[in-house]
């Protein structure tokens, strides 16, 4: 009796953030349906990036690859990139669920950012049900407000004069902001900026973004072994785990 | 062809969650690819920012988008809320088009 009282008390806590977190991420649902309907993709189309890819950026990017007239692989590429982040979360995560068979190929679907954040600091069962409720929930409030974006966009004839275009940018700045905590990140923005800003003219739509992943590898690859050299192992340590804590 | 590119983006980002899950603990431990992971979304959201808010076509321009993501920009320095930011560099657009058109 007394320890199923206890577990039920620390349960509606993590249900509790999982739906806000579910909430929250529903008002950046409406701005990619919104922006996926201007872009030109029909609803079914939008609904199944939110449904089928089911990681926001990555939908994000694709979305403005092909908003911006790029090839739409380009745009898949890009995604695909933006979405190799979610592979690190499964390392993490994997001790943590143990997954295995179907339950593991099920499991991967909702490896995002939210369930991974809900994990953090929390033991077995409770990172486990952090992990379910905030991937259950956020999927169904992402689902709903695509479906909701997107019918709010067709409806309008010129998105445009709602600034509706400034949308993405916008959303990508206010992704990116809490990930600048020192200044490698903001010295691998700038390179992310002036590599998209120089190449823009001379490459084809898609493929700047390609060519910013590029230098970011090699930046990455010359930086950590900078580290090796000069710094103590716990180092890495902790910049592995400054992916999780966005 | 959209919906080739749909499925092909879908499926690479399902096998990527997937592939997390599956490989063995200690490649994660690899500094390399703790660093690359670590800074390739960071650059991958500037780039994509800059070229949504800075380019039309295969040119570069500065026009109203730019007042726009300037208030985005604000909006994040002041902490403001996701939605917040958005609608607020949404608006803030479409009353710079409303006055000035």
């Amino acid at each position: 009796m007394e320890p199923a009282q206890e577990q039920g008390g620390e349960r509606l806590p993590v249900i509790r953030d999982a739906v806000g977190i579910g909430l929250a991420t529903s008002t950046y649902g409406l701005s990619f349906g919104a922006l996926a309907a201007t872009a030109g993709l029909d609803l079914l189309q939008t609904c199944a990036l939110s449904s089928l890819m089911f990681t926001g950026a990555s939908q994000f990017a694709m979305v403005g690859v092909i908003a911006a007239g790029g090839n739409p692989f380009s745009g898949a590429a890009a995604a695909a990139l933006l979405g190799a982040r979610n592979g690190l979360y499964g390392l993490h995560l994997a001790p943590l669920l143990r997954p295995r068979g179907r339950r593991r190929l099920f499991a991967a679907q909702f490896v995002i950012d939210e369930s991974a954040a809900m994990t953090i600091g929390r033991r077995a069962p409770e990172a486990w049900l952090g992990f379910w409720a905030a991937g259950l929930s956020v999927f169904a409030f992402w689902n709903l407000a695509t479906l909701l974006g997107a019918l709010g966009a067709r409806a309008l004839s010129d998105p445009s004069v709602l600034g509706l275009d400034v949308v993405a940018p916008a959303a990508f700045l206010a992704l990116l902001a809490p990930r600048m905590t020192s200044r490698e990140p903001w010295l691998i923005a700038a390179l992310g900026v002036a590599v998209a800003l120089l190449l823009v003219g001379p490459l084809p739509p898609g493929l700047p973004i390609l060519a910013v992943a590029c230098a970011a590898t090699v930046a990455g690859l010359v930086l950590s072994r900078g580290e090796a050299a000069s710094a103590p192992p716990e180092q890495t340590e902790q910049g592995g785990m400054e992916v999780m804590d966005q | 062809m959209l919906w080739a590119a749909i499925g092909a983006g879908a499926l690479c980002c399902y096998l990527l969650k997937l592939g997390g899950l599956s490989v063995p603990e200690r490649v994660l431990r690899d500094p390399r690819i703790q660093k690359v992971a670590a800074l390739l979304p960071v650059a991958l959201l500037a780039g994509l920012m800059a070229i949504q808010a800075f380019s039309s076509g295969q040119q570069v321009v500065l026009d109203d988008r730019a007042v726009g993501l300037s208030v985005a920009l604000l909006l994040v320095i002041l902490r403001a809320p996701f939605l917040a930011v958005v609608v607020g560099a949404a608006l803030a657009t479409a009353l710079l088009r409303a006055l000035i058109p």
